[in-house]
């Protein structure tokens, strides 16, 4: 009978991690694809039936490289997603605190408001970003597209923190009132680290989408401020053959950030300690 | 006191983003009311409610908000389902759970256009596809996708990107889950489903409402996807109300009718903002 | 954690403290990521070692958010860029508004050496407002070893009853060969761009005298309902979904018999080095049904120059020199005479090492001399261009006509209610327009 439930608990055991390998499998392939093919030929790349087995080609990325300044591009990808990400992360703390700790009695309707500021398509608002970032002088540089992407991504940020932090006992701060701390040491010294996976998600969360924002990054730069997005674009549809040239150009905008979302999410949900406290 | 430093702690993102939202804002209601084309500097002034009129009679309205509501649903169900169930799959500890968990988050750092292209390109292509060489080995019909079945295409693409980000929160949420509660569960007898049911579904409610709001939200304006693969047809069958607003904006250049179809665009958002925050969102705030 | 809030901090701080501001002899050329122009941005070294002090900056954009990118800056006099990567229907639109720079050159330019129809389409009230860079007609490119097989010929103008025949004797679905392959995919540039040319030649037109949008004429019945049948029969599958890029590995992988596309389309699948097919490929001037008028289309990527930026004379310095003869031998010199950009100047097509090595050389120039952009339907149509309209609701309508024909291809509507629809879009706009 004990023989008979640890079987059943080691055929559920292997089955579950069978069906975690099957579906890891069926996520990445697209991206394994994507890498496979950028080490193809052109016509390697749209042979039929495809092949799995060739002799890899660096032959695109030298193209690229050629052609486009990679470096580039890549910093002001690096300098906006950052820049935003610091700049949304420093104003939402403090709020985020405060309407979660000290909910008011507009505190719901302003965190859904806040959200409904994403309700307006992009495309609509092309002209007066447009206009607004050529009246101050700002177009194609980095401070408008942080500014933007901030902006952008704020409401986003303030909901998740607003989550995280509502998850803290409210007992810890209590007490540590009573010690005596101020407002400002109570963030720093209680919320923030209980909070740091909180912020650390959303902070990931923020870094990713300024990364892969393709409307303004691209709409409001010209030759200084283009990041990644940009490269991608100048491959996306050209004439004659292009698929393992778009496929290297979108292995190299996309690399940085899944290497550092890899390691960021190993961090996020080791180091997660919050809500886990009696 | 501690009202006044409230007010100072919450003072910059709201007076931010009431900027924010207000300047471009009050600039959209401005425009929807002129005469403003981008390629007919000359012609300016009051318009009326004729920008409204030109794009509220659009044939293709009904069908784009239809299909807006159907890209934002689908995406939404098929990736809170499957986060759910990857996320309570990956709660079993086995060696090399950290790498699988990489593989299945990786989707959500790719650029959209990126993958948009792959999919068209790579998989979904009649010719050359992945989907089509599977389809021969079987002796089925080869599908083409984006001509066939081009809305299913585009939630596909979506869901393949935004499922590990459902999964991505859900993970997050379910780490606090109180392990000694579902101990006591299993000690009382409560099988698979009871304990979903009445501990993990309600300790996750707050994590999906999120989800559900963040992915609504960035589905409503769904643009690059379509504009790198469908380009909102064949016809109208992929058109969404921003794809109409994107024809206004870029392709005929009239910003007065583009504005009076952001602030429609807004309504429409709203109004199903409202909805979604009296079934789903409820668990926010509590 | 203070330690990565501090790094994000000081990130911010570089970033703006960093920004650039634009330098004198700096230019910023925007352009699209076809061919010609990857291989002018390879030899500008060249430019900028004539011409000391300036520095040549790229932006490349595929051709769609290219268009949307310069039309927005031009618009709003947003000075971004120095040079602009437009066509031939911008070219005249912009140039009547005063929005791009009148290009004169010296005598060494020899603008008269300009083939006429392609320097007629990039001008408006005689003056040119953008130089000719590559220029492309459409023409027929076929297999020749699959006709033969057939028992079958290629006179230089066929008829559309011809390709038909030579179609359906071509096609071998066994092999995976189709009779032939035709843009599908919906666009102004993309399906509609063919599809405009074969409703020319059916007699049709886009607008009457009196600017009444002309859809619902027989005229594009016949054309569209030949076209849906002629693809459904004999196209390879998903031909909704195909344009240039897309039938371009088809043919170079043998599987389209025919192809009907951009001249330029000839040098890549003429190619031994890329196409499997180079050594059977043969040419002939597009197809014809009542009309010869407007059979093939017209097209030139050209530069221009904006109105209002700071650097006018470094940039007409740019567009002279890469449009010039000079460059077309330095591309010949340095990457050999079957990449020099064509369909620009008559002076190219005299040029012994390049007919050498391009055997398309004279069908492409026969096809793109015999294309009026002012003259392109059977009847006289109040618009400019041969493939499209050139009046700013072009764009627009022209996007909703293609995604109904590529509806009508698909299958999903009727030829007659995609062409219904379409004609009711386009007398929507053009009432909006107040014409």
């Amino acid at each position: 009978m004990i023989i008979g439930y640890r079987n059943m608990k080691r055929i559920k055991h292997q089955t579950t991690v069978l069906a975690c390998c099957i579906l890891a499998v069926i996520f990445f392939f697209p991206i394994f694809w994507m890498v496979l093919t950028s080490f193809k030929t052109e016509l390697q790349a749209i042979q039929f039936p495809p092949v799995l087995f060739f002799e890899p080609t660096l032959e695109n990325f030298s193209i690229i490289n050629e052609n486009s300044d990679y470096t580039k591009h890549a910093l002001n990808s690096i300098i906006t997603s950052l820049g935003a990400t610091a700049l949304a992360i420093i104003i939402a703390v403090p709020s985020a605190y405060s309407m979660a700790f000290f909910p008011g009695r507009y505190t719901k309707d302003i965190l859904l408001w806040m959200l409904s500021t994403k309700m307006l398509p992009a495309v609509a608002v092309l002209m007066p970003i447009y206009l607004l970032a050529q009246w101050s002088n700002l177009l194609d540089t980095r401070i408008v597209l942080i500014f933007i992407l901030a902006m952008m991504n704020l409401p986003i940020i303030m909901w998740l923190l607003f989550a995280y932090f509502k998850e803290i006992p409210k007992e810890i701060l209590e007490a540590s009132r009573m010690d005596g701390a101020s407002t400002m040491e109570e963030i720093r010294y209680v919320v923030l680290p209980l909070a740091w996976g909180g912020i650390a998600s959303a902070a990931l969360l923020s870094i990713v989408l300024c990364w892969n924002e393709a409307f303004w990054t691209i709409l409001l730069t010209a030759a200084d401020a283009g990041t990644l997005t940009a490269l991608v674009a100048s491959y996306s549809m050209p004439e004659g053959l292009f698929w393992a040239k778009l496929s290297a150009a979108s292995t190299l905008a996309c690399a940085p950030i899944v290497v550092f979302g890899w390691f960021a999410q190993k961090q996020l949900v080791q180091g997660l300690t919050f809500g886990a406290v009696k | 006191m501690k009202i006044n430093i409230h007010k100072i702690l919450q003072a910059p993102s709201i007076i931010l983003l009431l900027l924010w939202m207000i300047v471009p804002l009050g600039m959209t209601l401005y425009f929807s009311f002129q005469r403003y084309h981008l390629l007919y500097p000359e012609r300016s002034g009051f318009a009326g409610l004729s920008n409204y009129d030109f794009f509220l009679t659009d044939p293709a309205l009904g069908v784009s908000v239809l299909n807006t509501l159907t890209l934002v649903g689908g995406v939404i169900v098929i990736s809170v389902i499957l986060g759910l169930g990857i996320s309570l799959l990956l709660q079993e500890a086995f060696r090399g759970r950290g790498i699988i968990r990489i593989l299945l988050i990786s989707p959500f750092f790719i650029m959209p256009t990126v993958n948009a292209l792959m999919w068209k390109n790579m998989f979904m292509n009649p010719a050359y596809g992945l989907f089509a060489y599977i389809s021969e080995i079987f002796g089925l019909p080869v599908v083409n996708w984006l001509a066939e079945l081009p809305l299913l295409s585009i939630i596909i693409m979506l869901s393949w990107q935004w499922t590990p980000f459902a999964l991505l929160i859900f993970m997050t949420s379910l780490q606090s889950m109180d392990q000694e509660q579902i101990e006591a569960a299993e000690i009382e007898g409560a099988g698979f489903w009871a304990k979903f049911r009445y501990l993990t579904l309600p300790h996750l409610g707050r994590a999906i409402g999120v989800v559900v709001m963040i992915q609504a939200i960035f589905h409503l304006g769904v643009f690059a996807e379509i504009y790198v693969t469908t380009g909102g047809g064949p016809g109208h069958d992929s058109t969404n109300t921003t794809w109409l607003i994107f024809k206004q904006a870029l392709l005929a250049f009239d910003v007065g009718v583009a504005s009076a179809g952001g602030v429609f665009a807004i309504i429409v958002a709203n109004i199903i903002a409202f909805f979604l925050i009296k079934t789903v969102a409820k668990g926010m705030g509590k | 954690m203070r330690k990565s809030i501090k790094i994000l901090a000081s990130s911010a701080i570089i970033a703006v403290a960093s920004s650039t501001a634009v330098q004198a002899g700096e230019l910023t050329i925007a352009t699209v990521n076809n061919g010609h122009m990857i291989k002018m941005q390879g030899l500008t070294h060249h430019f900028e070692a004539a011409n000391p002090g300036v520095t040549v900056n790229w932006v490349t954009l595929d051709e769609g958010t290219l268009r949307s990118r310069v039309t927005t800056d031009i618009a709003t006099k947003g000075g971004q860029f120095d040079v602009m990567t437009i066509g031939m229907y911008e070219a005249p639109m912009w140039g009547a508004k005063g929005w791009l720079n009148k290009l004169e050159f010296d005598a060494s330019y020899d603008t008269e050496d300009l083939l006429p129809a392609i320097r007629d389409g990039l001008s408006s009230g005689g003056n040119l407002y953008a130089a000719p860079f590559y220029g492309e007609s459409s023409m027929i490119m076929y297999r020749k070893d699959l006709l033969d097989a057939a028992g079958m010929s290629m006179p230089d103008n066929p008829t559309w009853g011809h390709i038909q025949d030579a179609a359906a004797a071509m096609t071998d679905r066994a092999n995976g060969v189709s009779g032939i392959c035709l843009r599908g995919k919906p666009g102004w540039g993309d399906n509609m761009a063919f599809l405009t040319t074969m409703a020319n030649s059916f007699g049709g037109k886009w607008f009457d005298e009196d600017w009444k949008p002309a859809l619902d004429s027989p005229a594009w019945n016949h054309a569209v309902s030949f076209y849906v049948d002629l693809l459904t029969k004999y196209g390879p599958p998903g031909s909704e979904g195909n344009s240039f890029g897309e039938i371009l590995p088809l043919t170079q992988t043998g599987k389209c018999g025919m192809w009907i596309d951009a001249t330029i389309a000839a040098s890549f699948i003429s190619d031994p080095a890329e196409s499997e097919v180079a050594d059977v490929i043969a040419y002939a001037q597009s197809p014809v049904a009542v009309t010869s008028r407007g059979a093939n289309w017209l097209w030139a990527w050209s530069l221009a120059v904006p109105a209002g930026t700071e650097q006018a004379e470094d940039a007409k310095a740019f567009v002279q020199w890469a449009t010039s003869k000079d460059y077309i031998a330095l591309v010949g010199k340095e990457l050999g005479w079957g990449s020099v950009p064509t369909g620009t100047r008559a002076s190219t097509y005299e040029i012994a090492e390049f007919k050498a090595a391009a055997n398309f050389a004279e069908a492409e120039l026969k096809a793109i001399n015999s294309a009026d952009p002012s003259f392109s339907s059977q009847d006289r149509t109040p618009y400019q261009g041969v493939q499209f309209a050139a009046i700013p609701e072009f764009q627009e309508i022209g996007a909703e006509v293609g995604q109904q024909m590529s509806a009508a291809l698909a299958g999903t509507i009727t030829v007659e209610q995609a062409l219904y629809n379409s004609q009711a879009y386009a007398v929507r706009a053009m009432k909006r327009a107040g014409y």
